[in-house]
């Protein structure tokens, strides 16, 4: 079983790029998680991501400053398709990655099968929260780590670690979506495009963006309406979990979640003491520019937690959706 | 650490803002557009894997609108021939995408100094048209590691040391005005 009490946690960060992935390290990553160009991973953005061969030189940059690479497999290959989930995998053992992150439970499979020595990491993807399904992914395809579903409060996870046999990731900073990770098909009704299978959460491609006369901004996903920004406040991500309706008894409410981004600064020492090993930072998608001041300010807070001082943080309001910053369910059940 | 993305309040900020567009109005666009074309050209040559990131938005056009200066910017990121014009803005322009900001703020973040969705979240930057072309640019200029300000200055011959010396001045105006 894990020593649960300050043991250092990793500084888990994204990277969507080559470039995002130095600055990164630079910033003070332990390590960056990042995927290769395609569905097969769940940020398959345009423009985004890395070829095989960006990765290995990623990996060795990275390597050369001491800070591991994860790579992340975390879409569901649709029937028929798994062989491109599966070169994924050997590319990413190829390159030497230090772990590589799955959902599916046939890609879990493939690498107990093929690459028995890889350390694997269980995807939040998969949505595995109680001590049986974890257990179960330990004994059967001996998985290293999980990656927590932001469902739970810091109490729940300090008893879900006393009971499995492997490390745990939480995220600690950025957007959080719907409370069902891995199952969520509402990007997927909108647009055929499916989140866990495509990889991409309210596609670019099904976009539109309406700038009003009157100043507001009109925020669409295919042929439904996401969002109306009053000119002057601040816009979400078009995404349909976070948008805003008019039904019969009401208008213009989030009938979902708000535009809130997850910030767990002052929650550091009592995740520490929980037993994560691991706190990750979302944010694939962004840019150097919020990974160089999101890593930055984590880095220090980490640091100042393990020291026994008050995580001090700059602030990142500027950088989040909504401008708006919430401890969701880590600290409360009463969360939404 | 510049990650703020709100926009200038006080007045001169808005001044300062709207000056290059009132000061550069007189210059004729035919005399700007070998300067683009070669901000283009060695942009395209010295960053050739910017366009593989582009994907299928290499056939795009995207227009370019930098709000305080008296003209915008038309983008066709074609690997082996891209070109970038100075348009006129009454001039209706065909283009299949359109990002809007001021000049600094689209610079700062093509620079890496800001964060696109960030700008996006405040209203100062905004998005038109195909949304795939508009995130595909804007990753692959990400991944580019570079200043593009320092970059132009650096292979802009005799110029270079005032080019760069005039954009970081513009530029810690701006922030200094946040």
């Amino acid at each position: 079983m894990n020593q649960p009490h300050m043991q250092k946690p990793e500084l888990v960060c994204p990277a969507g790029t080559p470039a995002g992935l130095r600055t990164a390290v630079d910033a003070g990553a332990d390590a960056v998680y990042c995927g290769l160009q395609g569905p097969t991973n769940a940020r398959n953005f345009p423009g985004l991501n890395f070829t095989p061969q960006e990765l290995s030189q990623s990996i060795e940059y990275a390597h050369e400053k001491g800070a591991k690479v994860l790579l992340a497999v975390n879409s569901f290959p649709p029937a028929g398709r798994t062989q491109e989930w599966k070169d994924s995998i050997d590319t990413g053992v190829q390159s030497h990655a230090d772990a590589i992150i799955v959902a599916d439970i046939g890609m879990a499979q493939y690498m107990a099968e093929h690459h028995p020595d890889q350390r694997l990491h269980l995807s939040v993807q998969a949505g595995a929260s109680s001590p049986e399904a974890i257990k179960f992914y330990c004994r059967e395809f001996g998985v290293k780590r999980v990656v927590l579903p932001r469902i739970l409060t810091v109490k729940e996870i300090s008893d879900l670690h006393a009971e499995i046999p492997c490390e745990i990731e939480a995220f600690i900073f950025g957007n959080i979506g719907m409370m069902a990770e891995g199952r969520c098909s509402l990007s997927s009704y909108a647009t055929g495009l499916s989140t866990n299978m495509d990889g991409v959460c309210s596609p670019a491609s099904h976009i539109r963006y309406e700038n009003k006369k009157d100043g507001s901004l009109v925020s669409k996903l295919g042929d439904f309406t996401i969002d109306c920004f009053h000119c002057g406040e601040n816009a979400g991500y078009p995404t349909i979990c976070k948008g805003r309706y008019d039904a019969k008894t009401r208008s213009g409410y989030y009938a979902f979640e708000e535009p809130v981004s997850l910030n767990l600064t002052r929650l550091l020492p009592d995740l520490v003491q929980a037993g994560v090993t691991a706190l990750k930072i979302e944010g694939r998608q962004r840019s150097r520019a919020y990974v160089k001041a999101v890593v930055h300010a984590f880095r220090k807070a980490v640091d100042a937690c393990m020291e026994g001082r008050e995580p001090e943080m700059d602030t990142l309001l500027a950088l989040t959706e909504g401008h708006r910053e919430t401890q969701g369910a880590f600290r409360t059940k009463a969360w939404r | 650490m510049s990650i703020s993305a709100s926009s200038p309040s006080r007045p001169c900020a808005s001044r300062l803002r709207t000056l290059p567009r009132i000061a550069l109005a007189p210059i004729p666009l035919f005399l700007l557009q070998p300067l683009l074309r070669f901000i283009v050209t060695g942009v395209a040559r010295r960053h050739p894997a910017l366009f593989n990131r582009l994907g299928s938005s290499q056939n795009k056009a995207i227009l370019i609108d930098p709000t305080n200066l008296p003209f915008a910017l038309l983008l066709h990121p074609r690997p082996d021939t891209p070109t970038l014009e100075a348009v006129r803005r009454k001039k209706k322009v065909p283009h299949d995408a359109k990002i809007t900001g001021t000049f600094l703020t689209l610079l700062d973040m093509i620079d890496g100094n800001m964060d696109g969705d960030a700008l996006f979240f405040t209203r100062d930057l905004k998005i038109e048209g195909d949304t795939e072309a508009i995130v595909a640019l804007r990753n692959a200029l990400d991944d580019m590691d570079i200043s593009l300000a320092d970059d132009l200055a650096a292979h802009a011959g005799p110029l270079s040391g005032a080019l760069k010396k005039s954009l970081r001045a513009l530029q810690g105006i701006r922030r200094s005005h946040q």
